[in-house]
Formats: C-alpha cells, sequence, structure tokens
C-alpha cells in the first residue's frame, strides 16, 4: 500500500479535526474539569474534544485508505486578497469612515476576482457606495461617519 | 373553532400595512439571490439579520422567511430557463423543466411550477397551524434530560441526512458545539476559549460564523472554480398551462405535498431529498415513465412542491420545540433570540402575534410569489446575466457592513476574515458546513441541559434512559444511525446525492 498524503482529502480532514480536539482539551485543561454530577466549566469542552480526536483518527484512516483527492483549483488569489480587503475594512471604518472603507472593500475585493476591469469596477465601488450610504447611514440611521478626519 | 380564530387574528397580524411591505421585501429579495447562482438564502440572511434589529420581531421573522422560501421559487425558474439551479433544491427541476423550456414549454413549466409550490405551501401552512398548538403543548412537559436527548436526535439525524459524507458531518456537529462554547461560562462566570480578547466575553456572534463560512469562503471558492453559464435567452410565451397539464400535474403535486411535508419535519433533510424522492416516485407511477428526462410536466409539478412543503415545514420544529432542523432555520433561531425571544414551546402562548402572525404571512408570501414571479419572469432572466465579477464585491459589500454593524465593531470584521478562510478549507476538505451551523447554535442550549439533568439526578446517567420522552429520542437517534448505515440505504443514498 502506497501511503499518499498530498492532496488527500480525508486525510488531511481528519488530522484538522485531530488537532482541534486536541487543543480544545489542552486548553479546557485550565478549567475545572468538575465531576458528573457537578460538571465544571471544562467537562463539556474536554469531552467534546475527545469525540473530535476519535472522528478525526477514523478519517485519517479512511484516508489513507479510500485516498481520494481534493478537487478544484485553491484560488490563492481569493483566499489571500478577499480576507485582506476584509481586514482593511474594519481598520478603515474606525480611521477613515465608511465611505473610504466601504470603496477599498469593493475595489479590493474585484481584485481577487478572475478578470478586473478598472472603469467597470470603479462605478460599482461608486454605485454601491452611494446606495449604501442612502440606505444604512441615512435611512437606516446607521450611526457611522462618513469621513473621518478628511 | 379555535384554529379559525387563531388564523384570523394570524392574518390581522400579517394583513398590517407593515407586515405586508415586509414580506413583500422578503420574498422579492429571497426570488432575487434564488436566481442568482453563487449566493444562497443562508448567506443573505444572516447578511441581512442587522439590518432586522430594529424592526419588530414579527416583521422581522416575517422578512427573513419570505427570503427563504422566496430563495426556493427563484432558484426553480432558474432551473427551468437556463438548466442551472439557482439553488440546490432546484437540481431535480432542472433534469424536466430544462427540457420542457427547449421544447418550447418554459411558460407551462414555469407555471405549474409556480402552482404547485403555492398548493404546497398552503398545505404546509395549514399543517404548521394543526400540528403547532398539540406538539408546544406536548413539549412544555419536557424536562432536562428529554431537552439533551431531543436535541441529540436533531443534530445527529441532521448530520446522518445531510447530503455528504455522514462521519464528516457529525465531526462537524462537534466541532460547531465546540464553537458555541466560547465566551462567558453561564454557570460559573468562567471565560473559555476567549484567549483573552474581551470582544469574546459573550461568544462568537452567530452572525460572524455564518457570514464568514458561508459567503466570504463560499465566495473564495468559487473563484477557484469558475463556472460556465450558458443563459437560454428564448423569450418565454404562452404562460398558461393546457387542461391536460392540469390534469397531470394534480396527482403530482399532491404527493409531493405530502412527501415534502413529512421531510420537512425531520432534522437535516434538505429540500433536495425531498425533492429527489418526489421525482423518484412519479417515474415510478407514471403510466409512461420512458417521457421524465425528456420534459415530462410530473417531473417538474411533483419535486417542486415537494421542496417548497418541505421547506415550509422546516418552521415547525423551530417554532414549537425550539429545534432549528436546518442551518437556516438555526439562523431564524438566533434571530428570535437576538430580538430577546427564546424559541421554543411557550412562545405560542407568550407572542401569539408572533407564531400565527408569520404562519399567515407564509401563506400570503406565496400567493405574492405567485402574482410576482411569473410576470415578472423577464426580469429575473435578465438578472441572471449579471456577472459574478461584479455580484462578488457586492456580497462582499453588503456582508462587512451587517457584520460591523451588529456590534459596531471591527472585532467582528476580522472574525469573519478568519472565518471565510476556515470555512473555505472545510468546503476543500468537504466537511459539510451546515452541520457545524446546527452545533453552534445549539451548542449552548446542549450543555446546560446535560448539566442541569446530571444535577437534577445525582450524577446518574440513567436519568437519560428513565425518563421515557427521553429514551424515546434516544431510541429514535439509534435508530436513524442504524437505518442510514444500514448497506441497501447507503447504496441508494450514494445513488441519490451521487
Amino acid at each position: 500500500m502506497q501511503l499518499e498524503f498530498r492532496g488527500n482529502k480525508d486525510f488531511w480532514a481528519g488530522v484538522m479535526m485531530i488537532v482541534t480536539g486536541l487543543t480544545a482539551i489542552i486548553i479546557a485543561r485550565n478549567y475545572d474539569f468538575g465531576t458528573a454530577l457537578r460538571m465544571g466549566p471544562g467537562y463539556f469542552p474536554s469531552v467534546l474534544g475527545g469525540i473530535l480526536i476519535l472522528f478525526g483518527l477514523y478519517l485519517v484512516a479512511s484516508g489513507l485508505r479510500s485516498n481520494e483527492k481534493i478537487v478544484g483549483g485553491w484560488s490563492l488569489r481569493a483566499l489571500i486578497v478577499l480576507p485582506l480587503a476584509l481586514i482593511l475594512f474594519g481598520v478603515l471604518m474606525d480611521y477613515a469612515g465608511f465611505v473610504p472603507a466601504l470603496m477599498v472593500l469593493i475595489v479590493g475585493s474585484a481584485l481577487a476576482g478572475n478578470e478586473f476591469r478598472l472603469i467597470e469596477v470603479l462605478v460599482l465601488a461608486i454605485g454601491l457606495t452611494a446606495f449604501a450610504v442612502a440606505l444604512f447611514v441615512w435611512g437606516l440611521n446607521m450611526p457611522y461617519p462618513l469621513f473621518i478626519g478628511w | 373553532m379555535e384554529l379559525f380564530d387563531n388564523l384570523i387574528f394570524g392574518f390581522s397580524v400579517a394583513f398590517s400595512l407593515q407586515n405586508l411591505m415586509y414580506c413583500l421585501i422578503g420574498v422579492s429579495v429571497g426570488t432575487l439571490i434564488g436566481v442568482l447562482p453563487g449566493i444562497g438564502p443562508l448567506a443573505t440572511i444572516a447578511m441581512l439579520l442587522p439590518i432586522t434589529f430594529n424592526v419588530a420581531p414579527v416583521g422581522a421573522l416575517i422578512m427573513l422567511a419570505g427570503i427563504y422560501y422566496g430563495a426556493q421559487y427563484g432558484g426553480s425558474t432558474t432551473a427551468i430557463l437556463v438548466n442551472l439551479p439557482g439553488e440546490t433544491s432546484a437540481v431535480v427541476t432542472c433534469i424536466d423543466g430544462y427540457q420542457m423550456a427547449r421544447k418550447g414549454r418554459a411558460g407551462p413549466a414555469l407555471a405549474i411550477a409556480a402552482i404547485g409550490s403555492f398548493a404546497a405551501g398552503t398545505f404546509g401552512t395549514l399543517l404548521i397551524a394543526l400540528a403547532g398548538p398539540p406538539l408546544a403543548e406536548l413539549a412544555l412537559k419536557f424536562g432536562a434530560p428529554d431537552y439533551f436527548s431531543l436535541l441529540l436526535m436533531g443534530l445527529v439525524a441532521a448530520a446522518v441526512l445531510a447530503e455528504g459524507d455522514m462521519m464528516k458531518s457529525l465531526a462537524m456537529v462537534a466541532m460547531g458545539l465546540l464553537l458555541g462554547i466560547v465566551g462567558t461560562d453561564v454557570n460559573t462566570g468562567v471565560q473559555r476559549f476567549s484567549f483573552g480578547f474581551s470582544e469574546l466575553t459573550d461568544g462568537i456572534s452567530f452572525i460572524v460564523v455564518a457570514v464568514g463560512v458561508f459567503a466570504i469562503g463560499e465566495i473564495i471558492s468559487n473563484l477557484g472554480d469558475p463556472e460556465q453559464r450558458s443563459v437560454f435567452t428564448d423569450k418565454v410565451r404562452n404562460l398558461y398551462p393546457s387542461k391536460a397539464d392540469l390534469k397531470a400535474s394534480i396527482g403530482p403535486i399532491t404527493r409531493g405535498t405530502l412527501l415534502g411535508s413529512f421531510f420537512g419535519v425531520l432534522p437535516g433533510t434538505g429540500p433536495s431529498i425531498a425533492s429527489f424522492s418526489s421525482y423518484m416516485v412519479e417515474k415510478k407511477v407514471a403510466k409512461d415513465p420512458s417521457q421524465f428526462g425528456h420534459g415530462a410536466i410530473q417531473g417538474v409539478a411533483g419535486p417542486e412542491a415537494a421542496n417548497n412543503a418541505d421547506a415550509q415545514c422546516k418552521f415547525i420544529p423551530m417554532l414549537t420545540l425550539g429545534l432549528p432542523a436546518s442551518a437556516t432555520m438555526a439562523l431564524m433561531l438566533g434571530a428570535l433570540t437576538i430580538q430577546g425571544i427564546q424559541p421554543g414551546p411557550d412562545v405560542m402562548t407568550t407572542r401569539p402575534e408572533l407564531f400565527w402572525g408569520l404562519v399567515a404571512s407564509m401563506w400570503i408570501g406565496n400567493a405574492l410569489l405567485v402574482v410576482l414571479n411569473l410576470p415578472m419572469i423577464g426580469l429575473w432572466v435578465k438578472l441572471l446575466k449579471v456577472p459574478y465579477r461584479l455580484l462578488f464585491p457586492a456580497i462582499m459589500a453588503f456582508s462587512a457592513i451587517g457584520i460591523y454593524s451588529v456590534n459596531n465593531s471591527s472585532f467582528d470584521i476580522y472574525l469573519t476574515a478568519i472565518f471565510g478562510v476556515i470555512g473555505f478549507l472545510w468546503i476543500k476538505l468537504g466537511c459539510s458546513p451546515a452541520p457545524m451551523m446546527l452545533g453552534f447554535v445549539l451548542g449552548p442550549m446542549m450543555e446546560e441541559h446535560l448539566r442541569r439533568a446530571m444535577l437534577m439526578s445525582g450524577g446518574d446517567p440513567m436519568v437519560f434512559v428513565t425518563s421515557p420522552i427521553s429514551l424515546a429520542f434516544l431510541i429514535a437517534t439509534v435508530g436513524i444511525i442504524i437505518v442510514m448505515v444500514a448497506p441497501a440505504v447507503r447504496a441508494r443514498r450514494a445513488d441519490i446525492t451521487g
């Protein structure tokens, strides 16, 4: 039997479960475990962690047996750009205001796509931002400054 | 008749101008996202939830419910016209619906889908009204052990019956339960898994998890595998089905409605299982099964009725027991909790306007969908041509605004980004996130009932077996597992979910 780890779907799913379960148990050791009668805050997470590890072990074993591959692309570009755009939105909401934050988020997100047409994206960003300002800030009275310190 | 009094009361609530408007907004948004592939009702409801904070609970729930069943309608429209299921529940509709469209019978296909859905929706509404009160009364007798076993059954059933790998789904339930623990322990005040962040003392907001996984994670995954779409642009003429069409559809609609209602109350069975079973049944009972796959109207009528009945009946366990039967219902439950309402058997007596208003609004919403959808099909088809490269930045924008407005904090935004990445990994590893969502929402409740049950019994786990209600749920749980791992069912399941 040839062991194949690369792109092995169930194997890595199992590893993820085991790591999560172990982490939960290790952290939960700081909390009082208690007894079955008076369960402490550590009881439920420790038991769940154990259950996760068991499932993880099963998945690792079945992954090594079936060796089913992960399908489709990894979209590395989107995987990096989209979360970054979101984080930037969060920072800008606090320091630059609603309008710049949203514009940056929309243009930034568009950069994650497979096609980027500058004019189209700018029109989209301006249109969506105007719509959002009208709906959320003016219409629903959400208390966000449009611009901070401009 | 108490039922009629209640229904009339419900309609008086639902027919208020405000609630009618919320219903209309809900079903329109629902149809819109149903038509647009790549965004489902789950992500939409999560995104729009914060907007409903300022709305009265009845209005909020009416609107969210409208999005939910409106999406089913929209999903079948695209299934018929472009052979592309806007929602997974419409996969079956593609088979014969699209064939009908290719033969120039798109109009009757759309009409029969709408009529079937409406009939099923009416039946579903009545069923909720009929079954709700006695179920809630029964649930009032539940003690802590009974609730724990009920939740256990719900979660196991949801994982086992859901599409995809059963073991992974069960593991994802545990994962969700674990995520639900984050925050302050209600019994001792201890901070658990908050990693020193004061923002996590109240736990992770379920909106953050839902948007992160189902909106952001989904987008990342979609961008990795761009799909090819070809729009069938032929004009839809002659909407009205012939007498023969109607006659051929009565049987399938009735059977589909019954099947859908049955699957609807079961946790975990998505509308796709209901519609698949209906299709199988229709193919079996048909006089001429060879027509199936070549534009048989029965293949549209039955499944469409089934998936709508399923969608409506999913509300029964949520409203009466506080047990969400699907991830979307878990969001609705969360929405109620945010509004300060603890969903459960008391809701019907303490907030009758909520229960009966919602029930009545669902019937109105279904009627609105028929009226709204058929004449506006041209518009929906045009929307289909909106390319994904414009769609996903818009989804990102609405998601971000929605998340930020929950606590007005950027922390939630950062957390959403993290869950987006995690959600993408889950999708890639074939771990279905829907069972996780159920576990996440039900986790705190489950732990609470477990601890209370053990305290009451003096630490004796036998309490779960000695209480007859709890025992019944546990036996049902074991039964579901046995049935699902039985080889015959397994083979068929593989057949269906293929």
